[in-house]
């Protein structure tokens, strides 16, 4: 399947390229690489025993049969050359040699190193974080686990209101299993969502039987013969369950770039090459934090994980760099698919347009120039691909005619007088 | 299996197997061919696998249902012919099939 290779001029790509992470942003990597024709050697390192796979189902579907989806088939990494070792723990990286040390006792020499090792859950330190059924889900193994906790019957207590509680609340809903949500803040999603969206969020979840308390804190799990029976509140009461999973946050597993000397700050810096602050060494995927809008922020989003790999084969390549996304993320709740644009910040107005009753409804989140910083929609891709272009193109709409359903929404955005009108394909007919 | 031949953004072709009951976007990530970028694993929720396919094959796939349709329009290469490669599911008559992948796919 390899193409010619096209190295730009004056730019020689790197004999060998280390890969250490086999998530989703690891793996698309090494993918690209070769679909652009590197002919280099590839190493692939997954701290897992699965090949790589695909991680939402995880949360979205795992009391389905599918939420197993390998990223590639099993044959793929040796037919493309690609030498992917499951298993394989990186326990050092030496960035003066560029070597890479594995818990196998390997050494690997790399000319071009990106860390792709994602996060991990955030661990609650309470009394009975031990016990059976007190669970954490990240891995293919934590969905099996969860998966099998409540196929055997029960009660299901979400700790955390965040869009993986919130997921998983939904897909054990839907199967009639008890569910309470127990969140710390205020409001569920309190710093990923706005407070409207939270809200109607959170009315879908209760209309569906799920239990959602907020302000709650938890003290402690309850057990009995080594299994959780209870959540004890920070109020006292006791709330029983027979698995409680906690989704209280992701930290980055950034530990082994620190040790290596490389600039870290809540998650590897990078700039918008994925380069870190140590030659030839890239970071990629939830691990990182990137500069967006003036800051750098974490993004756990497949498509920043995507978008990051696309810039390191460029880099490494020597092609041009690739057009800067708007950000985003996806998540499914019962019947609700949700897709949110851009990034979450303090803005001037909220234009709801649709029907959130019916679930098909899309929150634009304006500045007070009008221009489209943020987007929450719901059932509604067309609005979600809309509010990327507006993100996108940072235009000014009138929020009246946003907020009318009956507007078309490519006449809402002010466009620049050389086109005074949506593109041909997009007129009304 | 099927034969499907896959027209990528710079003008390359590729022939491929394509098992029969996957989808048209698998067949392409199966084979690491570019131009799909496919982020979402196939559930119709990101609208990176457009693919054109003429009139003649596309009546051998189910209609695009309203999101598929949403999702699509407002790309710059949407036309009468554009699908959801991940919608696509393959099946003896796919065999010879051609279709082009319009660049963009990759943001």
């Amino acid at each position: 399947m390899a193409r010619p290779s096209m190295p730009a001029p004056g730019m020689e790509a790197p004999g060998s390229v280390v890969v250490v992470g086999a998530g989703h942003a690891g793996t698309t990597l090494v993918g690209l690489l070769r679909q652009r024709g590197y002919q280099g050697s590839i190493v692939l390192l997954g701290a897992e025993e699965h090949i790589p796979y695909h991680r939402p189902p995880l949360s979205k579907r795992f009391l389905g049969e599918d939420y197993r989806q390998d990223l590639r088939p099993g044959d793929f990494y040796h037919a493309s050359d690609i030498d992917l070792r499951c298993g394989a723990m990186v326990s050092s990286i030496d960035t003066d040699r560029h070597k890479v040390s594995v818990s196998d006792g390997s050494v690997l020499d790399y000319d071009a190193l990106v860390i792709a090792t994602g996060a991990r859950p955030r661990k609650l330190t309470i009394p009975g974080t031990d016990l059976d059924g007190v669970l954490y889900l990240r891995s293919l193994s934590d969905a099996a686990e969860l998966r099998a906790g409540l196929l055997r019957g029960g009660r299901l207590v979400v700790v955390g209101g965040g869009y993986v509680g919130l997921e998983v609340a939904a897909e054990a809903r839907s199967r009639s299993i008890p569910v309470t949500v127990l969140e710390r803040e205020k409001r569920v999603l309190a710093r990923v969502a706005s407070p409207q969206f939270s809200e109607l969020l959170t009315r879908h979840h209760e209309r569906r039987g799920t239990q959602v308390r907020t302000g709650a804190d938890v003290a402690a799990f309850h057990g009995a013969n080594g299994r959780v029976t209870g959540v004890e509140l920070g109020d006292g009461s006791v709330l029983e369950c027979d698995v409680a999973l906690v989704g209280v946050g992701a930290i980055p597993n950034e530990e082994l770039a620190v040790e290596a000397g490389i600039t870290c700050d809540g998650g590897i810096v990078v700039d918008n090459s994925a380069r870190t602050s140590a030659p030839n060494v890239y970071a990629i995927g939830d691990v990182t934090r990137r500069p967006t809008a003036g800051r750098h922020i974490r993004f756990e989003s497949i498509p920043s994980a995507v978008e990051q790999a696309k810039q390191v084969v460029a880099a490494l390549l020597g092609a041009d760099p690739p057009a800067v996304e708007v950000p985003w993320f996806w998540s499914d709740q019962f019947d609700l698919k949700l897709k949110i644009a851009g990034v979450q910040s303090d803005t001037d107005t909220v234009v709801c347009r649709g029907n959130p009753e019916s679930g098909k409804f899309a929150l634009f989140h304006l500045t007070s120039a009008n221009v489209v910083v943020s987007a929450e929609t719901s059932n509604s891709p067309g609005l979600f691909m809309g509010s990327k272009k507006f993100i996108n193109d940072q235009v000014a709409v009138d929020p009246v005619q946003l907020s009318d359903d009956s507007v078309d929404l490519q006449r809402v955005r002010s466009y620049p007088e050389e086109k005074a009108d949506a593109p041909d394909h997009l007129r009304n007919t | 299996m099927p034969q499907i031949t896959y027209v990528t953004p710079d003008d390359s072709e590729f022939t491929v197997d394509v098992p029969l009951g996957t989808t048209v976007m698998e067949g392409s990530v199966r084979n690491n061919l570019p131009g799909i970028i496919a982020e979402c694993g196939g559930g119709c929720s990101c609208a990176t696998c457009h693919v054109h396919i003429s009139e003649e094959f596309n009546a051998y796939f189910d209609e695009p249902s309203d999101d598929e349709i949403e999702l699509l329009q407002f790309s710059e290469t949407f036309c009468s012919r554009s699908r959801l490669a991940c919608q696509l599911i393959v099946t003896e008559k796919c065999d010879g099939m051609r279709l082009t992948i319009p660049p963009g796919n990759d943001g």
